[in-house]
């Protein structure tokens, strides 16, 4: 293989990696938009959804379609509860005690997912198959990279058409821009964020299931790929839905080449790099603003 | 159709309304005006269900409304057109509109929307040519043009209007008030918040007078703009001369 296939190699594997990232920082978005805070138990979304789908397909032997669409509802159900139950009836509405209580409620869904399925890595089969695919320029892509892309532009164009074109997702960014004036459109405000809580969870359990064939799963898979997103977000300005994309794809980017090239054993350390560099030098982002458009 | 009986309500430890008692009648201009911190805007939003009450009742058509959370308060038709316009600044104009009629969502109400935004464009044509701009990019006028019609995209069956002229150049008031009287001949029942007292008198039927909290004076809008009291207070320079009096 020369140099230029190399190169396509990681810069295939870092636009993977990087749809992944985007998907989990949209999740942090949504979520921060609705309510101001930061939601830890994004991570846990990744995780769970990972093993819901391992459990419904490798254990259960559901259909892998069925199984997808179930984890990803599941999770759903979890972020819809999260808020109902402890996010809604915190006697402190303060974002700093808020915050803290997502981590908090992180390790409790850690801990339990950790009860059920073990610490061990479980292996979910690929959508289609593990015959790599020979690409034009030479590299080779298995088919789970073109599934994980796949599904990554559809959640992005399904989100968009949902908060640009419906009357439910304007309501979500109305309510995002100015809660008091939401109420006095007749906006459920609570409704909205229940919203926030459920989409995210489904974003973070797409994920944690399209990533699962490539990386395997298990109960704190979403820890590492959560704080990354979450470095995507702020890379590419937080709270802002265009910013998620190119934040994610930037820092997928950036680790594939950075582990090519340089060494892998800094993988990690790049994508942390990049979030102190931004918080130091920037801290809105790139995208960010100011009061810019958020969501 | 709305009749308050008895409202206190406490800011953090601060009495901001003293047991108020007011009524209006469907089909009336009804202003409420007093100075800064008189309380106007806490008893709006008493009525819309933003803060509550430490005590009294707030009827409307009959049922006490007290405890509803704003979004069933907008679904009853009493709609708050904020101050300080409270606007969805990233979101086009066209989408404030749309969402004013949020409460009126369902697949029955689509021709009747879309024929309501077209009047809307009608009072206010200068949204039309805007309708794709983001409302924050808005002249001050514009905005508060915007924040009315969002109002009203709600079909609201009372309305309340919390300082409409505040800020704006005297020939978009002059604009605005056009608006509000031509809501009165289509029956809209109208709750007007007011510093501008002349302009509010000018316009609406009765009236009541605020001041810190308390309800000092009410009567008919062409009895008090009579009254010295108001005149000296509101409409002429001396403005301290209610807490002087």
């Amino acid at each position: 293989m020369d140099f230029s296939q190399q190169i396509a190699q990681y810069i295939v594997t870092g636009l993977t990696i990087g749809a992944i990232y985007a998907i989990v920082a949209m999740g942090f978005n949504i979520i921060h938009n609705a309510t101001g805070i930061v939601n830890f138990a994004q991570c846990e979304f990744i995780s769970l959804g990972g093993m819901f789908m391992y459990s419904l397909v490798v254990l259960f032997k559901v259909n892998l379609i069925i199984s997808f669409f179930i984890s990803t509802a599941g999770v759903a159900l979890i972020g819809a509860l999260i808020e109902i139950g402890p996010i809604r009836h915190a006697r402190s509405k303060e974002i700093i005690v808020l915050i803290f209580l997502t981590i908090g409620l992180s390790e409790v869904l850690r801990g339990t997912a950790q009860e059920v399925w073990g610490t061990d890595n479980v292996g979910v089969p690929a959508f289609s198959g593990e015959n790599p695919i020979h690409l034009l320029g030479g590299g080779t892509i298995v088919p789970q990279h073109i599934w994980i892309f796949a599904i990554t532009v559809l959640v992005m164009l399904l989100l968009h058409y949902f908060f640009k074109k419906t009357l439910m997702g304007k309501a979500m960014r109305a309510t995002a821009v100015n809660r008091r004036a939401a109420a006095l459109a007749g906006i459920s405000v609570n409704r909205m964020t229940l919203f926030s809580f459920a989409f995210s969870g489904a974003l973070g359990a797409v994920a944690g299931i399209i990533i699962a064939p490539i990386s395997t799963t298990s109960y704190d898979t979403g820890i590492m790929l959560g704080l990354k997103g979450f470095a995507a977000a702020i890379l590419g300005g937080y709270g802002n839905f265009a910013g998620a994309i190119l934040g994610g794809v930037i820092l997928g980017l950036l680790e594939s080449l950075g582990a090519g090239l340089v060494s892998s054993q800094y993988k990690d350390a790049i994508a942390f790099s990049v979030l102190l560099l931004v918080l130091f030098l920037k801290p809105t982002g790139i995208m960010g603003y100011g009061e810019a458009e958020r969501v | 159709m709305l009749k308050i009986d008895g409202i206190s309500s406490h800011y953090g430890g601060v009495q901001a309304l003293d047991d108020i008692s007011l009524f209006q009648r469907e089909g009336e201009i009804l202003a409420l005006i007093g100075g800064n911190g008189a309380g106007k805007t806490t008893l709006l939003n008493l009525i819309s269900g933003i803060i509550r009450p430490s005590c009294g009742k707030i009827l409307f058509k009959g049922e006490n409304i007290v405890s509803f959370p704003p979004e069933r308060i907008v679904e009853l038709g009493i709609i708050q057109v904020p101050e300080g316009r409270h606007l969805f600044g990233p979101l086009t104009v066209r989408e404030n509109l749309e969402l004013g009629a949020y409460r009126r969502r369902g697949k029955h109400n689509k021709k009747k929307i879309s024929e309501d935004f077209k009047y809307i464009l009608q009072l206010f044509p200068v949204l039309e040519k805007r309708l794709n701009q983001r409302a924050e990019t808005l002249s001050g006028g514009e905005q508060q043009m915007l924040a009315i019609g969002r109002g009203l995209m709600g079909k609201p069956v009372l309305l309340l209007l919390d300082e409409p002229s505040l800020g704006l150049a005297p020939l978009v008031i002059q604009e605005i008030i056009s608006v509000i009287e031509r809501l009165r001949k289509e029956g809209t029942t109208v709750l007007l918040v007011e510093q501008n007292a002349r302009a509010a008198l000018r316009i609406s039927d009765r009236a009541y007078v605020l001041e810190t909290g308390k309800i000092w004076l009410h009567g008919t809008a062409s009895d008090l703009l009579g009254t010295v009291e108001v005149k000296r207070a509101y409409l002429g320079q001396d403005s301290m001369a209610f807490s002087i009096r």
